[in-house]
């Protein structure tokens, strides 16, 4: 387990490593625990000096800080730009860190107030709008996906340690999909964003016959308007693929949900 | 002798989310003991309003990263009371079955790398790899058992994809389902060595009288819906949660806190095994026993030990439902979902304890009111009264500060807690 690595000869040296969690389920940081086969062989490729949920010793010493979640209050700026200080490479983990994920769609309300009172009535809460890690700091490397998959954190980082480029695929889901010689969705009637979100996956959902919420954020040169054409041919209206549209904030730039309804209702609740 | 000290443990470790302890003894008398939640809320139950129905399951299993298979199916069990759907058999079989392995990952998960560490001198499981490789190794076997399970019935071990409103999208493999069954059969001397290692844990000699409240079974140990009850005697329709939690806000916690006969109860594996210890697997109920462990223990840091228990009863029972659901061919997995006005509640016993969504619908089957109760939002007054407790209990007994701040960690970490699902 400690014997020194070396990739084509040449000898590796352990990052440090710290993890660190913003307003999220803590589902990513728990994808590395969750891969049992492999979790021996990935701690020995790093030195992990701060990992809260899993164990006591903490340090500011680190060389790749992954942080998880989103911006929902004003500490966690000041935490995340203490944390862009002590770390050499900064990597946003997940959905919530990249895009605001699934907590951005409390953004879809104009009013902050009408939100806090839904859920805690006149207790006085603080919160704010959901933003993504890049709002406030540098990322060096984005990690998509709601939850992250393992495979791809665990080649990522092993790419970060041999001194590799880290690419993502920029086609889309619907090619992995195919090569996974799935039946449409379209064909079975389920709504599904594959044609437009970027891959990397391996059609995670769809070879399990769930349509594609678009977690991991849009392809390059995603065709948004063909796409609407397409399920529209399929009899999915609108709102459908609005929902998957706005789930995870990936595709924010195209649907422009921004509330602009009366400030004390929902913003589409209203729009009918 | 030591009768002063201060405790401040903030962000505490080693388990799910941001809590702090703080503890204060001057003179042998406590000033000071408090349980903090500082998470920053999501507002989950906003997001979903103005929200179509499929939104909710797939929306509301992000609440949590350890038990998203749990708030998954409680959300659907929410929708379908709500559009007045029953699951077929199949899909009931199939569900428990996934729960199972849910409680499995997630049990093991904690004994192993989040409690274990402080039984045997350690700041982490890391460490362990190397002094303890065999416990280590065995902790893995079991947790990827579990996920590899999740995976085959639900299709993901974290957010499942399969799991739909009306039954699944997909069904394994009756194959897959035969090597699962061979792998559980496999797990048990795994298991009973656990419960070995578990015998030789000093469980700290503490205990104060609590009320319990979890699921009440009729026929099997209670995970998905039934009847409501508390070890003080109070019984509850499932739809009627909220006269059985009495959520409430207070200074200090970003989540809301619940009460029920007294100033605070407890929810999770000792509260359902307290109410339904005969309806345990035997050989569970044996290794309860074997542990220490009968009905209604009051002591918090045997949730331990009740997980582990459950462990047993869930391999077990996983066995027997396996079984039945090879018996007999594949039926349709889904069912058709028409939705309607109406409102409904979804109560699971997931790995922390009682869980309860609930959703109003318009006629367009849109949600226009949400309410989730989450386990450890239940337990969070529970635990601040124990630390209270806990600090009175040695404020008089000059133990040195760290040893009273391990107590008082170990004490949180006992009930297993996620922070940032309680918040939401």
């Amino acid at each position: 387990m400690s014997e020194p690595l070396s990739y084509l000869g040449v000898a590796l040296a352990r990052p440090k490593v710290g993890f660190f969690e913003l307003s999220s389920c803590e589902g990513c940081q728990l994808q590395l625990l969750n891969n049992e086969a492999t979790l021996l062989d990935f701690l020995n490729l790093v030195e992990i000096v701060n990992f809260r949920e899993g164990m006591s010793e903490r340090g500011d010493n680190y060389d790749i800080a992954f942080v998880e979640g989103s911006v929902t209050r004003k500490d966690e700026i000041t935490r995340l730009t203490e944390i862009r200080k002590n770390a050499k490479i900064l990597v946003a983990l997940g959905s919530c860190a990249c895009f605001g994920g699934v907590n951005q769609l409390k953004n879809r309300f104009r009013d902050l107030d009408w939100v806090k009172k839904e859920v805690y009535g006149d207790f006085p809460i603080e919160t704010m709008e959901v933003h993504p890690l890049a709002d406030f700091v540098q990322v060096d490397l984005s990690i998509f996906g709601c939850p992250i998959k393992k495979e791809e954190v665990e080649r990522i980082v092993t790419d970060l340690v041999v001194g590799k480029t880290v690419r993502h695929p920029e086609y889309p889901v619907c090619m992995e999909c195919k090569a996974n010689e799935n039946i449409c969705l379209f064909e079975l009637g389920e709504p599904c964003l594959g044609p437009v979100t970027r891959a990397g996956c391996d059609a995670w959902c769809t070879s399990n016959r769930r349509g594609c919420w678009g977690c991991r954020g849009p392809a390059e040169g995603a065709n948004l308007k063909q796409l609407e054409k397409i399920m529209h041919t399929y009899g999915f209206d609108r709102e459908i693929i609005l929902d998957r549209l706005e789930c995870f904030g990936g595709f924010a730039s195209f649907t422009q949900t921004a509330p602009t309804q009366d400030k004390k209702s929902p913003a589409r609740r209203k729009k009918s | 002798m030591k009768l002063s000290c201060e405790i401040n443990v903030h962000h505490l470790t080693r388990v799910e989310g941001h809590g702090n302890i703080s503890i204060s003894i001057k003179n042998g008398v406590v000033k000071k003991a408090q349980w903090e939640v500082v998470e920053t809320p999501r507002f989950f139950e906003a997001m979903l309003v103005g929200k179509h129905w499929e939104n909710a399951p797939y929306i509301c299993g992000r609440i949590c990263g350890i038990c998203s298979i749990g708030h998954t199916l409680a959300s659907i069990r929410a929708v379908e009371n709500a559009f007045g759907i029953t699951p077929s058999p199949q899909t009931a079989s199939l569900r428990l079955l996934l729960k199972h392995m849910e409680t499995l990952q997630s049990h093991i998960l904690h004994l192993y790398f989040l409690a274990a560490p402080d039984f045997l001198g350690a700041g982490s499981v890391l460490p362990l790899a190397k002094t303890n490789p065999q416990e280590v190794q065995r902790a893995l076997r079991l947790k990827l058992l579990a996920n590899d399970a999740c995976d085959i019935i639900g299709g993901r071990r974290l957010h499942p994809t399969r799991t739909v409103v009306g039954g699944f999208t997909m069904l394994p493999e009756k194959s897959q389902l035969e090597k699962i069954r061979q792998r559980l059969m496999a797990s048990i001397p795994d298991l009973l060595a656990s419960a070995e290692l578990f015998k030789t844990f000093a469980i700290p000699d503490f205990s104060r009288e609590t009320e319990f409240v979890s699921l009440k079974g009729d026929t099997g140990y209670p995970f998905i819906g039934g009847g409501l009850v508390s070890t003080d005697g109070v019984v509850k329709k499932e739809s009627q949660y909220r006269a059985m939690t009495n959520e409430y806000c207070t200074e200090g916690f970003t989540s809301k806190l619940s009460k029920l006969s007294r100033r605070s109860f407890a929810v999770g594996a000792l509260a359902r095994l307290n109410n339904n210890f005969t309806l345990l697997h035997p050989t569970a109920r044996e290794i309860s026993k074997f542990l220490g462990l009968v009905p209604v223990n009051h002591n918090p840091y045997m949730c331990n030990v009740a997980q582990l228990v459950e462990c047993v009863h869930v391999v077990l029972d996983s066995v027997r439902l396996i079984d039945t659901l090879l018996g007999s061919p594949w039926q349709e997995p889904r069912r058709q979902v028409k939705a309607k006005k109406g409102e409904g509640v979804g109560a699971v016993e997931v790995p922390r304890g009682i869980l309860y969504h609930y959703y109003k619908f318009d006629k367009d089957g849109k949600v226009t009111k949400a309410d989730c109760v989450i386990p450890t939002s239940q337990n969070h007054a529970n635990i601040l009264h124990d630390i209270e407790a806990l600090a009175s209990q040695y404020a008089r007994t000059g133990k040195q500060d760290r040893e009273i701040e391990l107590l008082a960690e170990m004490l949180v970490r006992a009930y297993d807690p996620c922070i940032s699902c309680s918040v939401h």
